[in-house]
């Protein structure tokens, strides 16, 4: 999961400091794993570095988290890029789509382009191993079955999102 | 654990053994309950049975009415009846001149009478509440609508009568009878003691005795009975039945919840009596509206009034509890061969081939029953009435037990042929049984009606009497009443449109001594009386002018001709009836006679005797002469036959005109024929909607098969053919096992009252094209459907 | 619209309602020849209605269908059921064998459609169910074979023609998953080899993924998942 895009994706809304960045990611994504200052420190100042973001404004005091961060034209692109691009079929990545459709739906992005996105991704890997199995011995079909059998569990819960898309909308958004 | 005995099972065990009446009740009205709630599907099953059996049941009750609609009409026919044969009576304050003017009218019969009340106290006709004025008429309902009608216009001309009432019903035999009684003057001159007569009172003359009945009659009476009867039965088997498939998965569903085989045949049992005793409902509302429906058809002039319609009460009482008792039976036989299972239907019967065995003995017996009363005929007694009716019984029933065998063992041969036939051959060679269950009412039907039909035809002969005419001389023949004068009737014929030719003759009876009452005359001959071309028509005559008188002579019915015609001898003039009745008329044999030679006449008669020509007939002659006027006629002009009838109503409204036929029938047979054949076509109508039933349920089975053929490219044609093969093929075989089984008992039936063996095609083949015309339909009627179910919407389920 | 360069068969915005309920709205499909399309969708998401329009067994209420240069939607229903005949293969979920009829009559049915001689017919027809691994069930008539087995008898049947485009409708719908695969392996084995494309209706992936492409249907609309990738 891109920790640098998902806050990227939350400054599209609008400009933040770095702490009501922290409270945005936790409440959205963080769940029982709270980012750390530290880790949100040091993502923002990697994205300063590479242009995606620029300090929109710095209150009195000291520290960093008085810093506001406004993403920039080459950090929406980016942003962009990333939700396009499908997340290579492998176990337990729910969690980054489920990032990825939160903050498509946030960003008022189409969110089912990135289910169908996904699934059409999945579906040609479950092509590639469907075609090794045909080819390959009874040890290749175990082994691309197993492989099959957890696609197929990722692309029924692609399908049974994209069914409850519009609910997922109205608690992100509420 | 095994060694231990169940203590579950035993009292089960017991209960199975002797199943109380009360668990009989109970599981009966669980299924009844079954029938009723069993949500869409059930209430279309029970209302398919309910539909079956009411048919079968309004059937039944119409036959056990049919007797006493008999009855009654026979009797309304009785009490009207006006006996014109009795002797002579002087005019008086109860008497009533009544005169027979029958016409017929488009092959209809018309009942026409001429009245004459004499006095206050004259008998009233039944149906009427006075006698019309002269000139005026009542008509019978079926007449005036008639008469008002287009239809009606040439026999309005022929009837000039105002209109002035309706006959009641208690003075007609049907509906639909045409019937009037027109006012008349002077009628009582025209007294002849068979046309016309002076009457005191409707009514048979004495009480009618009972006919012994004929056993001929008697047996036809019977068999038409039970071929009527058997294929409702066979129809209300077949009727229980409906949606079994269906009702099998039901009972294996009970199965799996812990209902043993026992009780879920008894549960069966009550669904199909509660079917049946819906159906006894329908069936008294079908028979109520089918006896509301008798009394507006007519069927070959025949027509009833609803209100004769009424069943013996035993026979009803018996039919309402027959019916749901055959029910249960047949359901409980069908259930035979099926084991239901928890998990479904397992039927034990298909693997095991049909015997024929035991199928051939049904019919044989009913052969052995009948061979012995062959030969008894009219003249050796009577048959024996339970041989006759288990006779026919078996000989029927063994086509409903021969068919499945024919059918499976047919179907399994037939082979290649189009895609629609195999379809067909190969749905037939999978049930077989099942096809031939709902053609078996077809079967039984038809073979019942031909061997009847044959029976009919076979003895008919005996009372049909050929009756000579020749229709190709003369087509209509008018009689006149004695003393209509001839030569001016015979001109107006002559003018009527349609007529080719006519010859008119004029007829007495000539005697030695004076008619007079108790003492007949020792010599008799016929003097006639016609122009030389209409005397040429019954001698060869030398020479022939006006004036002219001869002696014919070399026919069978000389008489005295030649002893009698003696020049100046006074001979009498037969009296006895007509205007002149009693007074003494004579007729001097003139000094010139000529000879002449009969030769046969249009009548088909060799009857010489005494020719005159017009001129030579006095006036006396004329009045004591019954005219005949014989006509020939153009058949190609429309309505030639009415044209006809219109001059002799108006030469003389009690001239009789007929048509001639070369043979006339027993009019009692042409009825019974009649009548069943229309209860034979009845029947197959009925089967006919119980096919079409069927077929349709098999239809919607197959909704998503029918799809999933049309989406791969079948055509309409295909399917549609493929239904009718379905129909065809068992139909086809039923015909032929029937006609063969019809045939044989026709013969058999033929034997026994020895008449003369001959097979009437006519009704073979009509019988079996009506069989062939309710395949057709039925095909035709499942058509609409099919081509719904085949539309690609079959294919969009879940 | 005309269709994609190639295509076998293309159609464009599909309409197509059943009293209240749209069935399809503005769907689209194409396929090449020897092409093995997965059509895709939720139930009551409009597929089977998107195959019955393209086999010509439903006309849409707009739109426009061409396979092979021809306009199927103005064809007539005779026109239609011939080019089905004669073109086009179907396999469906179940239902679809006569089950009076023997395995191999039932092979044999389209060709004797098409007036193929009986003993032609049913020789082409035990050809293929060898091809299926069924020729054994040749004399068995579909109510005594299994669920598997009557549905390879079924993909024999729809292959007999030598069809160019085949048509199945969750053909594994009602078989377990190795059953399920097997059939799919020797109808896209059968197919490829025959130069057939397959419009293949499912719900479920690991049968889409016999597939060469994908295209989802909802609510009407049809989604081409090759130019998401």
């Amino acid at each position: 999961m891109s920790i640098g895009h998902t806050l990227l994706g939350l400054l599209e809304s609008g400009p933040r400091h770095g702490y009501d960045l922290k409270r945005a990611f936790d409440e959205k994504f963080g769940h029982d794993r709270p980012l750390h200052y530290g880790q949100v420190y040091s993502t923002m100042s990697r994205l300063l570095k590479n242009g995606l973001v620029v300090v929109d404004g710095i209150e009195a005091g000291d520290g960093p988290e008085r810093k506001r961060y406004a993403i920039t034209e080459a950090g929406v692109t980016d942003v962009e890029r990333w939700l396009a691009t499908p997340e290579k079929p492998e176990p337990y990545l729910q969690s980054t789509l489920y990032t990825k459709l939160v903050l498509a739906l946030l960003t008022h992005r189409d969110a089912a382009d990135i289910l169908d996105t996904q699934r059409a991704e999945h579906l040609r890997n479950m092509r590639v191993l469907t075609d090794r199995k045909r080819k390959g011995d009874l040890a290749d079909q175990l082994i691309c079955d197993h492989a099959l059998f957890h696609l197929e569990a990722d692309l029924r819960w692609l399908e049974l999102t994209a069914a409850r898309l519009d609910r997922l909308r109205e608690a992100v958004t509420r | 654990m095994s060694a231990r005995p169940s203590p579950a099972t035993a009292p089960t065990e017991a209960l199975r053994a002797a199943p109380s009446i009360p668990q009989w009740a109970r599981d009966l009205r669980m299924g009844a309950k079954f029938a009723v709630t069993g949500g869409r599907e059930g209430w279309v099953r029970l209302l398919l049975t309910a539909v079956g059996v009411g048919l079968g049941v309004a059937l039944l009750l119409l036959t056990t009415a049919i007797p006493s609609a008999l009855a009654v009409r026979h009797q309304r026919d009785q009490d009207r009846q006006d006996y014109t044969y009795g002797p002579q009576r002087p005019k008086a304050a109860n008497t009533l001149v009544i005169g027979d003017a029958d016409t017929s009218y488009h092959g209809k019969d018309v009942r026409g009478r001429l009245v004459e009340p004499e006095g206050p106290r004259a008998p009233i006709a039944p149906g009427l509440t006075g006698y019309p004025a002269p000139g005026d008429m009542v008509v019978s309902p079926a007449l005036k609508e008639l008469l008002d009608s287009g239809d009606g216009r040439l026999l309005r001309e022929r009837l000039p009568y105002r209109i002035v009432g309706t006959i009641g019903e208690s003075g007609l035999i049907g509906s639909h009878e045409l019937a009037y009684y027109a006012g008349a003057k002077n009628l009582a001159p025209r007294i002849n003691g068979w046309q016309t007569a002076r009457i005191t009172e409707f009514g048979p003359q004495q009480p009618a005795r009972a006919e012994s009945p004929d056993p001929v009659l008697l047996l036809l009476v019977l068999v038409v009975f039970v071929v009527l009867l058997m294929p409702v039965a066979v129809f209300i088997a077949a009727a229980v039945r409906f949606g079994g498939e269906r009702r099998d998965r039901r009972l294996a569903a009970l199965r799996l919840v812990g209902s043993d085989s026992h009780m879920t045949r008894r549960i069966a049992a009550g669904e199909a009596l509660a079917g049946s005793l819906v159906g006894l409902v329908f069936g008294t509302v079908f028979f109520l509206l089918g006896r509301q429906l008798a009394g507006s058809v007519e069927v070959m002039d025949v027509s009833v009034f609803p209100s004769y319609l009424n069943p013996a009460p035993a026979l009803a009482a018996l039919v309402a509890v027959a019916v749901p008792a055959a029910a249960v039976l047949v359901t409980l036989f069908a259930l035979r061969g099926v084991v239901i299972e928890p998990l479904g239907v397992v039927r034990t019967a298909r693997p095991r081939r049909r015997r024929l065995w035991w199928r051939l003995l049904l019919p044989l017996g009913g052969l052995a029953m009948l061979a012995p009363m062959i030969g008894q005929g009219r003249t050796n007694g009577s048959f024996n009435e339970y041989l006759v009716i288990g006779g026919v019984l078996l000989l029927l029933v063994g086509v409903t037990a021969l068919l499945p065998w024919v059918v499976e063992s047919v179907v399994a041969r037939l082979g290649n042929g189009g895609v629609a036939w195999q379809l067909a051959v190969r749905r037939l060679q999978l049930s077989s049984g099942s096809a031939a269950r709902m053609v078996n009412g077809i079967a039984v039907a038809v073979a019942g009606a031909i061997a009847m039909q044959m029976l009919l035809a076979g003895v008919q002969d005996d009372y049909t009497k050929s009756t000579g005419q020749d229709t190709e001389r003369v087509q209509m023949q008018v009689s006149l009443p004695r003393g209509v004068p001839l030569i001016p009737a015979a001109e107006k014929f002559t003018t009527t449109r349609g007529v080719r030719k006519v010859t008119a003759l004029g007829t007495a009876e000539l005697a030695d001594r004076t008619w007079q009452r108790g003492k007949e005359p020792n010599a008799a001959t016929q003097l006639t009386v016609g122009t030389c071309a209409s005397l040429r028509e019954v001698a060869r005559l030398p020479s022939c002018r006006d004036g002219d008188v001869f002696v014919s002579t070399g026919g069978d019915t000389d008489g005295d001709a030649v002893k009698l015609a003696r020049p100046g001898r006074v001979l009498h003039l037969d009296t006895s009836n007509g205007p002149d009745a009693g007074r003494d008329a004579v007729w001097t044999v003139p000094a010139r006679l000529k000879q002449a030679r009969t030769i046969t006449g249009p009548i088909g008669d060799t009857s010489g005797g005494l020719l005159l020509t017009p001129a030579a007939a006095d006036a006396q002659v004329n009045r004591t002469l019954s005219g005949s006027v014989y006509l020939g006629v153009d058949d190609s002009v429309p309505d030639a036959h009415e044209y006809v009838r219109n001059t002799a109503a108006a030469v003389d409204p009690l001239a009789n005109a007929a048509l001639w036929a070369s043979t006339e029938r027993s009019t009692q047979f042409t009825s019974i024929r009649t009548g069943l054949f229309v209860g034979a076509v009845c029947v197959l109508a009925l089967i006919g909607a119980s096919l079409l039933v069927s077929q349709l349920e098999q239809l919607r089975e197959r909704r998503r098969l029918l799809s999933a053929l049309v989406a791969f490219g079948t055509r309409r044609r295909t399917l549609s053919l493929s239904v009718l093969w379905q129909t065809a093929i068992p139909i086809a075989l039923g015909l032929l096992l029937s006609s063969a089984v019809g045939l044989t008992l026709g013969v058999v039936l033929l034997k026994m009252v020895g008449a003369t063996v001959s097979v009437d095609w006519p009704s073979v083949l009509s019988m079996t094209g009506v069989g062939a015309g309710v395949v057709l339909a039925v095909t035709l009627l499942s058509l609409p459907p099919l081509l719904r179910l085949m539309r690609p919407e079959g294919l969009r389920t879940e | 619209m005309t269709a994609p360069p190639g295509s076998l068969l293309a159609a464009h915005g599909l309409r197509k309602t059943y009293g209240p309920t749209t069935a399809l709205d503005g769907a689209e499909f194409s396929i090449h020849p020897g092409e093995v399309v997965a059509v895709m969708g939720p139930s009551g998401s409009g597929k089977s209605t998107l195959l019955h329009c393209l086999a010509g067994i439903v006309t849409p209420d707009s739109g426009s269908i061409t396979y092979d240069g021809r306009e199927l939607t103005t064809m007539s229903d005779a026109e239609r059921s011939a080019l089905r005949r004669s073109e086009f293969g179907f396999v469906f979920q179940f239902g679809q064998l006569v089950p009076e009829l023997t395995c191999v009559e039932n092979v044999a049915l389209p060709l004797r459609l098409n007036g193929t001689a009986r003993k032609e017919a049913e020789r082409a027809a035990l050809a293929w169910m060898e091809r299926l691994e069924v020729d054994d069930l040749a004399r068995k008539r579909p109510g005594e074979v299994s669920g598997g087995q009557g549905q390879r008898v079924a993909v024999a049947r729809a292959l007999v023609t030598n069809p160019r485009l085949l048509f199945a409708d969750e053909p594994t719908g009602a078989l377990d998953s190795l059953n399920g695969e097997r059939v799919m392996e020797l109808l896209t084995d059968a197919a490829r080899s025959a130069n057939a494309a397959v419009v293949l209706v499912t719900h479920e992936a690991r049968v889409a993924a016999y597939s060469d492409r994908e295209i989802v249907v909802r609510d009407g609309k049809s989604r081409d998942m090759e130019r998401l990738v």
